[in-house]
């Protein structure tokens, strides 16, 4: 019961889209769609600690969920999870490399 | 030691004698959740000293670590957590100039100790890179390997210690596993710098570096061409602006270079040596099936609301005992002092001043124990990240960051350790704002207060036969504090804290069982930091107010005007009285001075009677003029300094009949009574808005390292106090309320 209400993974394989080659930003990635960062396009700080934290061209990402507010969103990145703003997720554009 | 004055010279067989012989300075750095803090206890066992490092409140730790029998022991300095050199927060900042050497009284130091989650692996590297980078020794502490070896991940430390060049050793501080190694390990680093990274550059970059790279080698020439700050050097500042120039005009995304090399290498050193990572995914996703509950759209807020409610809970009711001990042991304390001490000045400085001053700081801890005791479960389990990811969007709304959630919602119990929890919050100025506006949350001082006005006058009155009114009232108050913290958020943020939203780049760590042992040592530490900073400010206050209330001395007939013979009363039977009435809060001594008396005739009074035009507007009369007075060194004082001002006991409690009675007694000069139920809701709002706490205010100025902030808190907050208590009577009168 309770893996049919939480599991989300289940939950987004239906409307996963299929595979394409066309960039879009981190925060338009379906979640549970595994893609690689193309570019990170912000600049200063955020940008920085961003790509310090592993967010950088050619890293698998991966979008969990949004928070209840539909912003910040999860997105997992080298074996663990972190959490960033819409606004700060569109600075990153992805590449989705799920089959 | 005393042999030579030598400089060592580093591979010499002599310095290895020396240098052995000499104890090393040892600094632990590593990502915050990567087990450092376990790590730190393992080594240093109990010989630790926590402070803070001078001018900022960030915690400085610092520990003995025997490495072995034979050598003299190593000083062992526990950084704050960080994930890059290039710091965001000050916490960050901190590490950094610890391991370059620049901070006062702590030496650079000898070898750099990295621990490292063998489970996020990659990400913890980008940090060693950077400690490569420096060139200093370093020994890489692999934790977590019990967990990784869960999940079926397998890290070589030998690969990964000859892919690194510097020795790894893998640990678990728990059950003491390469504790020995690590200290082995340590004493051979000391001698050899580290080797340094071999990741290159763009052909272009290459170039720029080869230029900028004059005496100060590879490194500084890195350093300068893509740190943040600017060289201070002017000829070499233009250099390097000129180099980045050229950068951006081939790839505006230049600075992004060493950043991506970094990694580029990392992977590379990482595919070598972890094997298993397919079943790597296990424990992570526990951490996901636990989230998909406690982050989930509609769950998620309904477990934090529980959470709170368990905390808020937890803090009232257990509390209130060891509070009531504390109290109850300190006015017994200054009771005994009173019978062994002959009656007098100092007897009453020691019993009202300092000993009640004391009480008044101590009375707080078991309440700051319990809420650090909380925040620290919360941290050490990975759930305060979950919050912070929950309430990030309202908190926006603010103009703040999620982080500033958890420190505000503290503040409903107590706005000490909420504005001590705001130091997770990189941006100063984000930092300041969720300071400045910590103290509008109702603490539970106001509590006291409300329960008074209530019980007094609203006591029995219901609306529509079942809802109590004076549960709405309270209610209200606690809204109007939120409101108001969100209105002065927002002006806050965007005039003299004006900066762009914050950004929330947050990690959401895998939860983990809390290790007690860190949240003890975590909420001992604070708290202690608590007691003797905020402590000594009370403490001065709390004399300083002793002595408004105690000079100058009352005359025996309360006819009598100041001028008249202080002795009298100071000696003899008026003395003797006057220490009664104090005793026993009893009003009726014959031929004493009592206590009300006196406070009515001290300078707390004639400055109750000379504010009294002031706040006659709010519907105040001088006798709660001196109440206002007192209560600024702490809310809750306010009853009892009605208590005296109204002779029924200085012990009077705040649903004690007789002080309910006098409140509703009390009557002005001209017969009206001096309480209304306006009066009673204007004195409500006063309190809800006023920065009446200079433990608070101690604080700000610790956290701060300004009296400018702690001013500023205290000016705006009362100005917003007055005029909400003017427009509330004032409002009320003229709709015919009284």
């Amino acid at each position: 019961m309770s893996s049919l209400l939480f599991d989300q993974s289940i939950a987004y394989d239906i409307t996963r889209p299929p595979a394409a080659a066309a960039p879009l930003s981190l925060d338009s990635l379906p979640a549970g769609v595994t893609a690689r960062v193309l570019n990170v396009n912000g600049m200063g700080a955020v940008a920085r600690r961003l790509m310090e934290m592993g967010v950088v061209p050619g890293a698998p990402v991966r979008v969990i969920k949004a928070a209840p507010l539909g912003d910040p969103i999860e997105v997992r990145v080298r074996n663990y999870h972190l959490a960033v703003r819409r606004s700060e997720a569109q600075t990153i554009s992805v590449v989705i490399s799920d089959r | 030691m005393s042999t030579t004055l030598e400089s060592p010279s580093r591979l010499s067989e002599q310095a290895t004698v020396e240098s052995a012989a000499r104890p090393l300075t040892v600094a632990l750095a590593g990502n915050p959740n990567a087990g450092k803090t376990s790590l730190f206890n393992a080594l240093t066992g109990l010989r630790q000293k926590v402070a803070n490092y001078p001018g900022v409140t960030v915690e400085r730790k610092e520990g003995v670590w025997p490495l072995a029998p034979e050598l003299p022991h190593a000083r062992l300095i526990d950084l704050p957590g960080l994930y890059s050199l290039d710091a965001a927060s000050i916490d960050e900042q901190i590490a950094r100039d610890v391991l370059t050497g620049k901070v006062a009284g702590t030496p650079a130091p000898d070898v750099i100790v990295a621990a490292v989650d063998a489970t996020n692996l990659e990400r913890n590297l980008y940090l060693v890179t950077q400690l490569l980078e420096m060139g200093r020794p370093l020994v890489i502490a692999l934790t977590m390997v019990d967990l990784a070896e869960g999940d079926g991940l397998e890290i070589d430390e030998k690969k990964l210690s000859d892919a690194l060049g510097v020795p790894v050793v893998a640990v678990v501080a728990r059950q003491r596993r390469g504790i020995e190694e690590l200290a082995r390990a340590v004493v051979v680093a000391a001698e050899e710098p580290a080797p340094g990274t071999n990741w290159c550059l763009s052909a272009r970059a290459e170039e720029e570096i080869t230029n900028l790279s004059g005496a100060g080698g590879r490194e500084t020439a890195l350093r300068d061409l893509y740190a943040d700050e600017w060289p201070s050097e002017e000829k070499r500042r233009e250099a390097v602006r000129q180099a980045r120039e050229r950068l951006s005009q081939g790839n505006p995304r230049w600075w992004q270079e060493p950043l991506t090399a970094r990694y580029g290498w990392i992977e590379e050193v990482a595919t070598g040596v972890v094997r298993g990572a397919k079943q790597g995914r296990q424990r992570t996703s526990a951490t996901e099936r636990i989230d998909a509950l406690v982050t989930h759209k509609f769950f998620g807020p309904i477990i934090l609301l529980l959470v709170m409610l368990l905390v808020f809970q937890t803090i009232f009711s257990w509390a209130t005992l060891p509070m009531d001990l504390i109290d109850k042991s300190f006015g017994a304390l200054a009771d005994t002092l009173r019978g062994r001490m002959p009656a007098g000045l100092l007897t009453d400085l020691l019993a009202d001043g300092v000993i009640a001053g004391v009480g008044g700081v101590l009375v707080f801890l078991p309440q700051i124990l319990l809420l650090f005791f909380f925040i620290s479960l919360l941290e050490d389990s990975g759930y305060m990240a979950r919050a912070a990811f929950l309430m990030d969007r309202l908190m926006r709304g603010v103009g703040l960051h999620g982080k500033a959630f958890m420190p505000l919602l503290s503040s409903f119990a107590c706005a000490i350790p909420g504005i001590m929890a705001t130091r997770t919050i990189e941006n100063p100025k984000d930092r300041l704002a969720t300071i400045m506006i910590a103290p509008f949350m109702s603490c539970s001082a106001r509590l006291p207060v409300y329960t008074l006005m209530i019980a007094a006058f609203f006591s029995e009155r219901k609306l529509f036969g079942f809802i109590s009114v004076g549960a709405l009232i309270i209610l209200s108050m606690y809204l109007l504090g939120i409101v108001v913290a969100i209105i002065v958020g927002w002006i806050l943020k965007h005039t003299i804290l004006k900066a762009p939203p914050p950004p929330l780049v947050l990690e959401l760590p895998p939860y983990r069982v809390p290790n007690f042992v860190n949240v003890a040592q975590q909420m001992r530490s604070r708290s202690w930091l608590f007691v003797k900073r905020a402590g000594t400010v009370i403490l001065a206050i709390s004399i300083l107010l002793w002595a408004l209330a105690t000079f100058p001395r009352a005359t025996t007939s309360p006819q009598a005007g100041a001028d008249q013979t202080i002795a009298q009363s100071a000696q003899g039977n008026g003395a003797e009285a006057s220490t009664q009435a104090v005793q026993q809060g009893n009003g009726e001594a014959p031929g004493g001075v009592d206590k009300g008396e006196q406070v009515r005739q001290s300078f707390a009074g004639q400055l109750g009677r000379l504010i009294e035009p002031a706040i006659a507007p709010l519907g105040f009369d001088w006798k709660m003029g001196i109440g206002l007075i007192a209560s600024f060194a702490a809310r809750e004082t306010l009853v009892s300094t009605l208590s005296i001002v109204y002779n029924v006991g200085a012990d009077g409690k705040e649903d004690s009949p007789s002080l309910i009675e006098a409140v509703r007694d009390a009557k002005r000069p001209d017969g009206t009574p001096a309480w209304t139920p306006l009066v009673a809701v204007s004195m409500m709002v006063f309190f809800v808005l006023a920065c009446q706490c200079m433990s608070t205010l101690a604080v700000v100025r610790r956290e701060t390292n300004s009296w400018r902030w702690p001013i500023f808190m205290l000016g705006y907050m009362f100005v917003l106090a007055y005029v909400a208590s003017f427009l509330t009577y004032q409002g009320g009168r003229l709709l015919g309320l009284s």
